[in-house]
C-alpha cells in the first residue's frame, strides 16, 4: 500500500492527513485481534480529527481487547482522483489496510451534508452502496452520530443506525458481532438479534407505507424489531471514558487543541435546537475530575489551548472554580483556555477578560434573533439588555470586533424581526462609541445569518421552512436595513440550507435520490466549492420527488414523521407544546430553574438535572 | 540557560509532515517530555526553536538538526532517547549537543537521489546521466518568487559526483550539494534529467538527506 501511496503523495495538497503515524495512533497485531472496526469519518481528516465524540469511540473501542479500531476520511478530490487511477481503495490510517476487508465499518454522521461523502467513502472501498447488495456479514455497515436520529434517508445503504450516545452501545454490537463471526452467523440472523439492543435501529426490519398524499400511513417493525428504538445514553459523566491520552495530528486540523468536554446536554431548550432537544438530560462531570483530565491532556498532548466545551459552558455550575483548579497549571505551560458557547452575560464576560491572555481577537454572540418577542418564541433567553452590558464590557476592556449571529426564517418571523437585527448592530456601534475604551482601532461589527432549517426532535420539527425567495427577499431587506460603515453583513447561500431542510425531514424514498445526486457528481456537499443544488434538483425530478414536500410543507400533528420509530425520550407531546408556546412567544424556563417536563427524565428515572 | 542542537532523522510516513507541521510538533514533543523550551520576551511569547535547513515535504533525511534554547539544566546527554517516547511515528532523535558551528557554516548535504524505473533501468541511462550532471554546466528552469520562470544554472552547486551505481530498476546518484546562498534541492537533478534527457527520464525519484557538512566538508555539529 505505502509503495503505491509514495507516487501518488508528491501530487497531493496536505499529504500529511493520508498517512497516518501520528503520535497516540493505536498500533495492533493483525494477529492478535478478532474484530477490526473502519471508523469512517465523511469529511476530511482535518475535521473528523476535531470531532470529540470519534476520538472517544477510538478510545472506548482500542479499550476492547481483540478489538483494532482504526481511521479513514474522506479523501479531498485531488486524492481521490489520484487514489482511483491508481486503484488505490480507501484504507485505514493505522494499517493501511483496505476497510473494505474489515468486519464493521461505522461512520460517524454528524450532519445531512455528509451524507453522499458516506456513499463515495463505501464506493472508495469498492462495496455495493445498498446494504442489500452486500449480502455477507462483513463488512458490516453501521452509522451513529446526530444525524442519526433520522436515518432515513441514508436507510437503503447502512446495515443499522446506532442511536444516541455510544460509549456503551458500540462495545454492545461489537460484542455481538464477536459472537456472530466466531458461531457464523447469517447478516439477518445478526441484523434481527442486535435490533434487540438498546439504540440499534436496523432499517431493513421496518416496512414504511405511504398515503397517496406522499405522506407516510403506517411504520411497521417485523422480526421482533422494536416498536421504539430508545436511545442510549452515558449516565454517569464520571464515570464514562474521556480521551486524555488521545491522537495528535502532526499536521494542522481545524480544532488543534485539547477538547475538555465539561457536560453534555444543555438547559436551556432553544426550541429550534436538535442538540439541545436529543443530548437531553444534563450531566456534568465534577470539577475536580475535570482538572484532572484537562492536566493529563495537555500533558500527555503537549497542546497549548484547551477549550472547554459543552453546548452551554458557562452554564456548567462550578466554572469559576474550574477555571482556578486550571489555571496555575496552564499558568506555566503557556496554555491558554478558550471558551466558546458563552452566553451573552455579565457572568461570562468577566470569565473571559480573566481567561484572556495576549491580544483580544473578536467576541462571537449569536442572539439568533433580531427581537425580543422572537428571542422569547425561539426561546432563546439572552434580553437585550444582557448583550448591550456585554458589549460595554467588552468595548471598555479593549475588544474592537464584534461578531453576531442570527438565523433568518425562524417560525414567526416578521419583517420588523428582520429589521431588528440590523438595530442591535447599530446600538452595538453606540455601544462602542460610548464606551470603547481605545477608539483609534476603530470598530467592526459583523452580522451573519443563514437560513433556518427545521430539525427532527426539536419544536420546530413541524414547521415549514420559508421558501428560497421569501429567504432571499428577508436577506435584501437587511442588507438594505443595514447602513452604518463599521457593519458588514454575511449572509449564508441558500442552496445548502435548502437541502439540508429536505434531507434533515426526509423519509426514505430520498434514498434513491441521494445515490442519484452521488452519481451525479455530488461527493462533499459540506464544502461550497463542491456543492451544486442543480444536481440534487435533477436528482429529486428523475425519482420523482419534489423536495419542497420535505422543505417547507407545513406538518400537522397527528402525520407519522419518518423518525417516528425512534425515541430520544423527549416526548412528542412535550414538543408540540414547545411549538404551541413558541407561537405565542412564551418561554419555557430553563431546567434548572424548572423542569419542563420533557421526559428525558425517564432515562434517569427520576431527576434529570444533577449538579 | 542552555543553547542546544538536536540531530534527527524524519523518515517513512512523517517525510509528508510540512516544515511549519514539524515546528507544532516538536514545541509539543518538549512538552510532552517535560522540558521547557525557553520563550521569546514580548506580548506573544514563542517559543524558540528553528531548524537549521526546512526539508522539502516528501523528502526523507538521517541528518535534520533542530536549534533551541532550554530553560534550566537539562541533561541534554540522555535527551534524544527520552524525545523518542513520544515523537509520530518516522521521526527518532539521534544526538544532542551544545552547537560547535554556527548555522551559517553548514555548507553542505550529502544526499542520495535516486531515479526509479519501473520496466528497469533503460539501456545508457547510467552513462548519459552521468555525461549530463559532470557537464560544465546545467541549466534548469526554476521558478522566481514572482512566479515567472528563470534558466538557472546549477552545476556549480553541485559540489561533488560520486560515480553512479546502476541496480534493479534504480539509479543511485549518490552526491553533495550547496546546502544554502543559494542551496540546492537533490530533487532538481532528476529535473536536470527530465528537462535534457526525456527519454531516461524516471517514473519515480526519491530523494534522501544523508549528512549535513560544514564549511571544511567535515561532520557539521
Amino acid at each position: 500500500m505505502y509503495n503505491k501511496l509514495e507516487r501518488i503523495l508528491p501530487r497531493v495538497q496536505k499529504p500529511a492527513r493520508y498517512v497516518g503515524g501520528e503520535y497516540n495512533a493505536v498500533m495492533k497485531d493483525k494477529a492478535s485481534v478478532d474484530v477490526r472496526f473502519a471508523f469512517c469519518f465523511p469529511d476530511t481528516y482535518e475535521i473528523g480529527m476535531s470531532n470529540l465524540g470519534f476520538r472517544i469511540l477510538y478510545g472506548v473501542m482500542n479499550n476492547m481487547p481483540g478489538v483494532w479500531c482504526e481511521r479513514a476520511f474522506a479523501p479531498w478530490p485531488d486524492m481521490e482522483e489520484e487514489m482511483r487511477k491508481a486503484a488505490i481503495p480507501l484504507y485505514a490510517l493505522e494499517s493501511g489496510d483496505p476497510v473494505g476487508d474489515f468486519d464493521i465499518i461505522g461512520f460517524s454522521v454528524g450532519y445531512e451534508m455528509a451524507y453522499t461523502a458516506m456513499l463515495n467513502m463505501l464506493d472508495l472501498s469498492g462495496l455495493p452502496l445498498r446494504s442489500e447488495q452486500r449480502t455477507s456479514l462483513a463488512p458490516l455497515v453501521v452509522a451513529g452520530g446526530t444525524a442519526m436520529y433520522n436515518a432515513e434517508p441514508v436507510a437503503d445503504f447502512i446495515d443499522m443506525a446506532l442511536i444516541g450516545e455510544g460509549e456503551e452501545l458500540v462495545p454492545a454490537v461489537i460484542e455481538l458481532y464477536r459472537k456472530a463471526k466466531a458461531e457464523q452467523w447469517d447478516k439477518q440472523a445478526f441484523l434481527r438479534a442486535a435490533a434487540q439492543i438498546q439504540g440499534v435501529y436496523v432499517p431493513s426490519l421496518y416496512t414504511v407505507r405511504y398515503c397517496d398524499s406522499g405522506v407516510i400511513q403506517s411504520i411497521t417493525p417485523r422480526d421482533g424489531a422494536p416498536e421504539k428504538v430508545v436511545k442510549r445514553v452515558v449516565h454517569n459523566m464520571d464515570k464514562s471514558y474521556f480521551p486524555a491520552k488521545t491522537i495528535v495530528p502532526s499536521t494542522e486540523i481545524v480544532h488543534d487543541r485539547v477538547t475538555l468536554e465539561v457536560f453534555r446536554g444543555c438547559i436551556r431548550g432553544c426550541r429550534f435546537c436538535q442538540a439541545g432537544y436529543v443530548y437531553r438530560p444534563v450531566r456534568c462531570r465534577s470539577k475536580d475530575q475535570l482538572v484532572q483530565y484537562g492536566q493529563e491532556a495537555l500533558q500527555d498532548s503537549g497542546y497549548q489551548e484547551m477549550t472547554l466545551s459543552s453546548l452551554s459552558t458557562s452554564d456548567y455550575p462550578q466554572l469559576v472554580e474550574l477555571c482556578d483548579g486550571l489555571q496555575d497549571f496552564c499558568g506555566q505551560r503557556h496554555v491558554n483556555l478558550s471558551l466558546p458557547s458563552l452566553r451573552a452575560d455579565n457572568f461570562s464576560m468577566e470569565l473571559m477578560q480573566r481567561l484572556q491572555r495576549g491580544r483580544k481577537a473578536g467576541l462571537t454572540f449569536a442572539p439568533e434573533a433580531g427581537t425580543q418577542r422572537l428571542r422569547d418564541a425561539i426561546n432563546k433567553n439572552v434580553t437585550e439588555e444582557d448583550l448591550t452590558e456585554s458589549l460595554k464590557t467588552a468595548f471598555s476592556g479593549g475588544w474592537s470586533a464584534v461578531k453576531l449571529y442570527f438565523m433568518l426564517g425562524l417560525p414567526t418571523e416578521t419583517d420588523e424581526d428582520v429589521l431588528g437585527i440590523a438595530e442591535m448592530a447599530n446600538r452595538a456601534v453606540h455601544t462602542w462609541r460610548e464606551y470603547a475604551s481605545n477608539k483609534n482601532r476603530g470598530l467592526r461589527v459583523t452580522v451573519s445569518t443563514s437560513w433556518f432549517v427545521p430539525k427532527p426532535f426539536t419544536a420546530f420539527q413541524w414547521e415549514p421552512q420559508i421558501t428560497m425567495e421569501e429567504y432571499e427577499r428577508r436577506v435584501k431587506l437587511l442588507r438594505q436595513a443595514i447602513t452604518a460603515k463599521a457593519v458588514t453583513y454575511n449572509w449564508h447561500d441558500g442552496d445548502a440550507s435548502f437541502l439540508e431542510a429536505v434531507l434533515a425531514r426526509g423519509d426514505r424514498r430520498l434514498g434513491r435520490a441521494l445515490e442519484a445526486a452521488y452519481r451525479k457528481g455530488a461527493k462533499l456537499d459540506a464544502w461550497s466549492d463542491f456543492f451544486d443544488l442543480r444536481r440534487w434538483l435533477d436528482a429529486f425530478a428523475e425519482c420523482g420527488l419534489d423536495p419542497a414536500f420535505y422543505a417547507c410543507r407545513e406538518r400537522s400533528r397527528d402525520e407519522v414523521l419518518p423518525w417516528s420509530m425512534i425515541s430520544c425520550h423527549v416526548s412528542d407531546d412535550f414538543l408540540w407544546r414547545q411549538r404551541e408556546l413558541a407561537h405565542q412567544s412564551v418561554t419555557t424556563p430553563d431546567c434548572r430553574t424548572q423542569c419542563g417536563g420533557c421526559g428525558a427524565n425517564a432515562v434517569e428515572g427520576g431527576e434529570c438535572y444533577h449538579g | 540557560m542552555a543553547k542546544l542542537r538536536l540531530f534527527f532523522r524524519k523518515e517513512g510516513r512523517a517525510v509528508y509532515i510540512s516544515h511549519l507541521d514539524l515546528l507544532r510538533t516538536f514545541q509539543r514533543v518538549f512538552l510532552r517530555q517535560g522540558l521547557v523550551l525557553k520563550h521569546s520576551q514580548g506580548f506573544h511569547p514563542h517559543p524558540i526553536i528553528s531548524f537549521a535547513l526546512p526539508l522539502p515535504v516528501g523528502q526523507s533525511s538521517r541528518c535534520e538538526i533542530l536549534d533551541f534554547e532550554a530553560d534550566g539544566g537539562a541533561d541534554w546527554r540522555s535527551l534524544p532517547e527520552k524525545l523518542n517516547d513520544f515523537m509520530p511515528d518516522g521521526i527518532r532523535a539521534v544526538k544532542c549537543c551544545v552547537p560547535v558551528k554556527p548555522v551559517r557554516d553548514l555548507a553542505a548535504l550529502s544526499c542520495q537521489v535516486e531515479l526509479l524505473y519501473d520496466g528497469g533501468v533503460p539501456e545508457g541511462a547510467a552513462k548519459a546521466v552521468a555525461e549530463l550532471l559532470n557537464g560544465e554546466s546545467l541549466v534548469i528552469q526554476k521558478r522566481t518568487k514572482r512566479k515567472a520562470l528563470a534558466d538557472v544554472d546549477i552545476r556549480p552547486m553541485l559540489l561533488r559526483l560520486q560515480p553512479i551505481a546502476e541496480e534493479a530498476g534504480c539509479l543511485r546518484l549518490l552526491a553533495d550539494t550547496a546546502a544554502q546562498n543559494p542551496g540546492l534541492n537533490p530533487a532538481l537533478l532528476a529535473g536536470a534529467v527530465e528537462r535534457y534527457l526525456p527519454q531516461f527520464a524516471p517514473d519515480f525519484v526519491r530523494v534522501q538527506r544523508l549528512e549535513a557538512l560544514d564549511t571544511d566538508g567535515n561532520i557539521f555539529q
